[in-house]
């Protein structure tokens, strides 16, 4: 996958204010892309018409199990979100669910990276370009059974 | 093998299980609520209209309770809505154990699994919701996770898990006059931050464990999820037993850790140390001790959620606010109904009725800024809930000290926070 980046250069972003608790209500994807980052960026909406990767620190997703919070990111447009590192319970939802893809990178590569920059992701040989910068990095790679639940796209499509 | 990775061996039929292994395991319970119940629904709707599967049947509907916590009462036609959904979906799948809003015993869903006995010691239960780890104090596997999982345990009943690393938490000593359980777990999120526990599994023992009622080692198990773990747990002791055996759980199977069980670190704790505390704005890891912060003043004290209205806990408030005037708003939310009225019979809410205080029925409410009291602009609330990130119990420039029912009441008195100690 290619895009462009959306950068929050934090850590802890939770899922409060990914999407806020009085939205849990709601279930239609659309609707819940409407409130994506409600409690953190009122920019996000006009910054994901541009890009679909979001590049943050550490323990992204942190709090509540709601599976609304990959839901709104994807359903805004967002395709990865790479961090530092992931909260439990967020990581697993994007994975089972097929919204996203959960990218762990290294301090290097997340301080590399800037708002904007154009990268083009492959999870198979675990390569990131930055083609606004010629660069190269690596990704972490996903565990085995991660990737083929990847692949197979979600939980329900992967033959057990 | 320690008591986390003999439960998941025991599910998944395995010899032996080491840290990192990956597994698909059985499992025993899973429990929805009118957040997580809707979203499985979608997630089922999606499946089917996409040709993934067909759903005439759950893997077996005995093993799923339900219950309606966060928006109930329903706030409005959504909510009323997803209330409804829930109700035709076990109906359709003959789901019996649906605990319904107005109709006697209902609750907060982590509640509600160890006042109804719904989980037995040496189970793995998963449920729609993060603090699911709760019931760990019973001597199950509980772990929270998001619709499909959930979605997916309830057809196949089966899920994969990756075996965790343990963290132990050795509590010796009994805990002084003024400290509670909350204190405790505070103490540890603040040592450890909330990525401490990141993944893993976080187990209390130790003689303070042995020492200490059922209900305050919910209060440290249902804040693992705050230090990011998997799932927090307890050696089920005579203690656990009788807790269940009263609320009618007579055939089960504990399981305990083996004499040579391996933890990743044990951290060591003695009780007589502690001093009431309370975790900052905005997380729950920004740990004070409360009398270095006595002269915050409050706009309002909240007692209510699954870690901070148990019986116990409105036990400690009414006791502080016995003959005693609330100078802020005080609001008090029993977990369950079953709560509610012991607190009646003994006399708890005509203390906080006398106070000044509103005693509002069961739900999640403004713990997750729902309903029910959420915070505007600047204010500050004492909260004996669980999470105070921004934006969490209502405006995102609203403030929120999480602290003991203690502290929690000796503030709503002052409206200042407040050790209980020094009223």
């Amino acid at each position: 996958m290619k895009g462009k980046v959306i950068k929050y250069a934090q850590d802890n972003i939770d899922t409060d204010v990914i999407l806020p608790g009085p939205y849990l209500k709601l279930h239609e994807h659309a609707e819940l892309a409407e409130h994506a980052m409600e409690g953190l960026d009122p920019e996000f909406h006009s910054k994901v018409k541009n890009a679909n990767i979001i590049v943050t620190g550490n323990n992204f997703g942190c709090g509540s199990s709601r599976e609304h919070a990959p839901i709104a990111l994807s359903a805004s447009g967002i395709e990865a979100v790479l961090a530092l590192s992931f909260a439990r319970i967020f990581y697993r939802n994007s994975v089972d669910g097929a919204y996203l893809l959960p990218i762990e990178i290294d301090e290097k590569t997340y301080s590399s990276i800037s708002e904007n920059d154009e990268l083009e992701i492959d999870t198979n040989d675990n390569s990131i370009k930055n083609l606004t910068k010629n660069e190269s990095y690596s990704m972490k790679p996903f565990p085995e059974l991660i990737k083929k639940i990847i692949d197979a796209g979600g939980l329900f499509r992967y033959n057990e | 093998m320690n008591i986390t990775e003999k439960i998941l061996a025991k599910s998944s039929d395995k010899p032996k299980l080491e840290p990192g292994d990956v597994i698909f395991a059985n499992i025993d319970k899973v429990m929805l609520h009118d957040v997580s119940g809707p979203g499985v629904i979608k997630t089922f709707e999606k499946l089917e209209n996409d040709g993934v599967v067909k759903i005439d049947k759950l893997f077996d509907p005995s093993m799923i309770w339900v219950t309606e916590d966060h928006f109930v009462p329903s706030v409005d036609k959504i909510s009323a809505q997803n209330i409804t959904k829930l109700s035709n979906f076990t109906n359709k799948f003959g789901i019996k154990k649906h605990f319904k809003y107005g109709m006697g015993q209902y609750g907060i869903c982590h509640s509600m699994s160890h006042e109804e006995g719904l989980v037995a010691p040496g189970e793995l239960y998963v449920g729609g919701d993060s603090h699911t780890n709760t019931t760990g104090a019973l001597g199950a596997f509980a772990c929270g996770l998001g619709h499909t999982d959930i979605a997916y345990a309830i057809l196949k009943g089966r899920l994969w898990f990756k075996v965790p690393e343990t963290l132990y938490f050795k509590l010796d000593g009994k805990l002084p006059d003024g400290v509670m359980a909350k204190d405790y777990i505070l103490k540890i999120i603040g040592d450890i931050t909330t990525e401490g526990g990141a993944g893993k599994a976080m187990q209390f023992g130790g003689s303070g464990i042995a020492d200490m009622s059922v209900e305050s080692r919910l209060t440290l198990t249902n804040m693992t999820t705050e230090a990011g773990a998997k799932n927090g747990i307890v050696e089920p002791d005579q203690k656990v037993f009788d807790y269940i055996e009263k609320r009618g759980i007579t055939e089960y199977e504990p399981v305990f850790g083996d004499d040579d069980a391996q933890y990743e670190k044990t951290f060591e704790y003695e009780a007589s140390e502690l001093e009431p505390l309370v975790a900052k704005p905005f997380s729950p890891d920004n740990v004070s001790v409360v009398r270095e912060t006595s002269g915050i003043e409050l706009d309002k004290s909240y007692i209510g959620s699954c870690t901070g209205a148990k019986y116990e806990d409105l036990l400690a408030a009414a006791k502080i606010l016995k003959g005693n005037t609330v100078k802020i708003r005080t609001e008090v939310l029993p977990a369950t109904i079953s709560i509610y009225k012991k607190a009646t019979q003994d006399g708890l809410t005509q203390i906080f009725i006398d106070a000044g205080a509103v005693v509002g029925p069961p739900t999640c409410g403004a713990c997750c800024g729902a309903q029910m009291g959420v915070l505007d602009k600047d204010e500050v609330c004492v909260s004996t809930t669980n999470r105070n990130f921004p934006g969490r119990m209502g405006h995102i420039e609203s403030k929120t000290y999480l602290a003991s029912p203690l502290v929690a009441a000796a503030s709503a008195i002052t409206g200042k926070l407040t050790d209980s100690r020094d009223l």
